[in-house]
């Protein structure tokens, strides 16, 4: 008989054990709110300790978390200048045959060993290894021979490389320990990394958390929270509702409507800034956009403001070529103007009218980046009405990945396109530069214009060559800039937070208010 | 089903996993999207794209790529995951724990639930609560597993923050565990702190992956009972007088249960099937979420050892229901 078997005594066991995960839930929420601990609801899964190797070393979005607990050889502040870091001083001689660098002196790694100038050169060293995976090696290599004298090194120039110090600020410019990573191997590094950044790794769950804790050896400023939990909540929605719930203290990269809504709230602060990260539509040198008007039409018939303003909520940056504000190489003197009359005109020397339009494919991404593919129906929307019929293709990001390699996109193809050293090069250069892999515009113009300025050694004769390519690109209506992208970031009440021009979200910079 | 039939299954199992590595192996390779396309460096020239791609063996013919590294994984090896540079076995061993345990919870809860709601409606046939089952039960089938996460998200991790909304446990909380089955472990260690940590990451996720598979099993279990409860030997049982709860507990039930096994028990492949999307939603540590990055940055080796896995866990479970079903149903026993 049931009624003998279920008695009180068991019933009361049975409702313990049920309500075990509320009391869980609820003692969760008490330790979330340790003020010592700092959660970050984080948009992306960590795939590998090594910031210097493998495809995670270029992912841009995966740094901040790498600078946590790597310091990179040069420190950058957070309008993208540059500051010193593990190497105090940098530069060259003065016919630029050498490099000069001067380590920090008391840094000490997170297994209390000090940071020598041999773990400077190693990791240079290796970072030049064409064997070694780094996928940035192309510049590293451009520097060898090492010598060390006390906390200074000097390194022989093999080819110029004028970004070099701005590298050494970002994807893979990072200082590891000679010592301990040549005792443990690659494989024993990814298991239980060491690095001498602020935060040292204490738990690390693949695919939920990363859990730091504060380095008492580091350098610099002493953090001000002793552990720091990055959640890989690699979900938008999910991301709301951790910090909306309350399970995590920041988060970012959320819909700009539900930015608008969460900051309306008490208990929440929103913070945007803009970042080196821009929308732009590649141009492949295909028909129809050999035709000049063209691709001249296709740019003036856009109104960015109005995609800025009706789909992004105002959230970001109108631009006229590949460098946003506060990049190296902004100029704002170029301007291609929203003109649609313009637009039209030019396509009536080709003969083409919205009656007779020139018809091309455009490709896009769909949920990829914020209202990606919305914004490319509304420029299709634009651009009908001056005469010119694009069909919707949405692929995949590696199909887009696949497709630019192969030379293979369509005459126009939306992508995003991340800068965050903030350096011409990076930008107009690998978009536009022909050998390129990543370049859609493979014209022989750009070609010529672009090669020289390479290993240009004159810094504002550099900058300066720069600036006249993009013009001449707007000139030519080469690739379509759309806008500069606004990260929105929210974070609890009774918090500092920094926002980085690179987009990065780095625990060491956010204090309580 | 009779014994000699399943040794036959068992026997087909190697070649049905060959079949299924093939066709993911030439798959993967003819869709487009090159997992080396992703990690070309800015400044790469023709030269160092190719020696990227020979570093991971893509530099070969489809034919030879294939004898490879169907070599390897006879011997157990699937190779090593491009994005995150590790053994895919490893890497898979680690977290196929977390999603076995998060569908086994589902199971629970969805067996649970659709007893319940089963009986519920046959005890009160041809009144107005069977229509409410039947309707309710319409309704939770029709709401796919995903929907139902973002549901339970919002309803008990915004509105009413019961419940944690992310993890498969609370980062705060110090465990070291020897195996991967953090639920198991707890409970055999009598930690019942971490079990109940543990659970509460684990309802939602749980809850959203069992509501259409309770569903499922309500409407396939009221479906049996009601025509088992119109079998005479019930009929003779009621007339005997038996109460009517004894009547569909003791004798219609254990014969309703077996066609319900048999039909439901392999639609646990979609519960399983549906953690990809529920564990990413949770960001649940599982292999559904591994998957997702996975196919993102086209890691073929990962996701060849992921789709491998899943069909072994598919095949088994598909005869353990077969099985199941033989030791209850001695028709099948005894042909």
């Amino acid at each position: 008989m049931v009624s003998r078997g279920l008695s009180r005594r068991t019933l009361l066991q049975f409702a313990g054990a049920a309500s075990l995960p509320l009391s869980s839930g609820l003692f969760a929420g008490a330790a979330r709110a340790d003020a010592s601990t700092l959660t970050i609801a984080y948009n992306v899964n960590l795939p590998s300790f090594d910031p210097t190797v493998g495809l995670s070393a270029v992912n841009p979005t995966i740094q901040s978390i790498y600078q946590s607990i790597f310091d990179p050889y040069i420190a950058q502040a957070p309008d993208l200048s540059f500051k010193p870091g593990l190497l105090t001083k940098w530069g060259w001689n003065d016919d630029k045959t050498k490099v000069m660098l001067e380590v920090c002196q008391g840094a000490k790694w997170h297994d209390g060993t000090p940071v020598t100038p041999e773990d400077v050169v190693w990791s240079l060293t290796r970072a030049a290894d064409a064997k070694g995976g780094n996928p940035i090696q192309f510049v590293w290599s451009k520097v060898g021979n090492y010598k060390i004298d006390g906390n200074k090194i000097t390194g022989d120039v093999i080819e110029f490389e004028p970004t070099l110090f701005k590298w050494m600020a970002f994807l893979t410019g990072y200082v590891l320990p000679k010592a301990y990573f040549e005792k443990v191997g690659a494989e024993g590094f990814e298991k239980a990394p060491v690095g001498s950044g602020p935060y040292k790794v204490d738990a690390f769950e693949r695919n939920a958390f990363l859990r730091l804790k504060a380095h008492p050896g580091y350098w610099g400023p002493k953090p001000a929270f002793e552990t720091v939990v990055f959640k890989f909540v690699t979900d938008s929605t999910s991301r709301v509702a951790e910090v909306e719930s309350g399970g995590s203290d920041v988060t970012f990269e959320i819909p700009y409507e539900e930015f608008d809504r969460l900051k309306a709230k008490p208990g929440l602060i929103g913070q945007t800034e803009p970042v080196s990260d821009i929308a732009m539509i590649f141009i492949t040198d295909i028909d129809p956009m050999l035709d000049r008007n063209v691709r001249l039409a296709a740019n003036h018939a856009i109104d960015k403001k109005a995609i800025v303003d009706r789909l992004l909520k105002g959230y970001g940056v109108p631009i006229s070529t590949l460098e946003a504000p506060g990049y190296a190489a902004f100029d704002p003197s170029t301007k291609v103007a929203y003109d649609p009359e313009l637009a039209k005109s030019l396509l009536a020397k080709s003969g083409y009218s919205p009656e007779k339009p020139v018809k091309f494919t455009i490709q896009t991404t769909r949920g990829f980046k914020p209202k990606d593919y919305e914004m490319i129906q509304a420029i299709v929307g634009m651009w009908r009405k001056v005469g010119i019929e694009a069909n919707i293709e949405v692929y995949e990001i590696a199909q887009h990945f696949e497709l630019r390699a192969r030379h293979a996109l369509a005459p126009a193809a939306f992508y995003n396109w991340g800068n965050a050293i903030g350096d011409p090069s990076t930008s107009t250069g690998f978009a536009m530069f022909g050998p390129s892999p990543h370049c859609a515009w493979k014209g022989k113009d750009l070609v010529e214009r672009i090669g020289p300025l390479w290993g240009e050694k004159d810094e504002a004769k550099r900058i300066a060559g720069w600036k006249a390519v993009d013009k001449y690109i707007a000139e030519e209506g080469e690739v379509i800039p759309l806008f500069q992208y606004v990260q929105p970031i929210i974070h609890k009440k009774g918090l500092k937070l920094v926002p980085q021009a690179n987009g990065m979200i780095l625990p060491q910079l956010i204090t309580p208010a | 089903m009779r014994w000699g039939e399943i040794i036959k299954r068992l026997v087909l199992i190697p070649p049905t996993l060959a079949g299924v590595g093939v066709i993911v192996f030439v798959l993967l390779r003819i869709v487009p999207g090159d997992p080396i396309a992703m990690m070309i460096p800015p400044g790469a020239s023709a030269a160092d794209i190719d020696r990227l791609r020979a570093l991971y063996g893509l530099d070969r013919s489809i034919p030879e790529q294939f004898v490879s590294w169907f070599g390897h994984v006879l011997s157990g090896d699937f190779g090593r995951s491009i994005s995150l540079r590790q053994s895919v076995s490893e890497l898979i061993l680690a977290r196929l724990p977390a999603t076995l345990e998060l569908a086994l919870v589902a199971t629970l809860i969805a067996i649970a639930l659709g007893l319940a709601v089963a009986l519920t409606g046959v005890y009160f046939r041809g009144r107005r609560l069977e229509w409410a089952v039947d309707g309710g039960i319409g309704v939770f089938l029709a709401i796919p597993d995903f929907l139902w996460a973002l549901i339970l998200l919002l309803s008990f991790g915004v509105l009413i923050p019961l419940l944690p909304t992310s993890g498969r446990i609370d980062p705060q909380i110090d465990v070291s565990f020897r195996t991967n089955f953090y639920l198991f472990e707890s409970l055999l260690r009598g930690r019942i702190d971490v079990v109940g940590a543990l659970l509460s990451h684990m309802l939602l996720p749980a809850i959203a992956l069992a509501l259409p598979f309770a569903a499922l099993i309500a409407r396939l279990l009221k479906a049996s009972l009601s025509e088992a409860e119109d079998q005479d030997y019930a009929q003779i049982a009621r007339a005997r007088g038996f109460a009517r709860p004894a009547i569909l507990l003791r004798e219609v039930f254990p014969n309703a249960l077996i066609p319900t096994i048999a039909l439901g028990g392999v639609q646990i492949t979609l519960l399983l099937g549906g953690t990809v999307l529920v564990e990413r939603i949770f960001s649940y540590e599982g292999i559904g979420n591994m998957a997702i990055d996975a196919v993102i940055n086209r890691d073929f080796p990962l996701i060849q050892g992921l789709i491998l896995t899943f069909a072994v866990l598919f095949i088994a479970l598909n005869l353990a229901v077969d099985v199941v079903v033989t030791l209850l149903d001695p028709r099948l026993r005894h042909g």
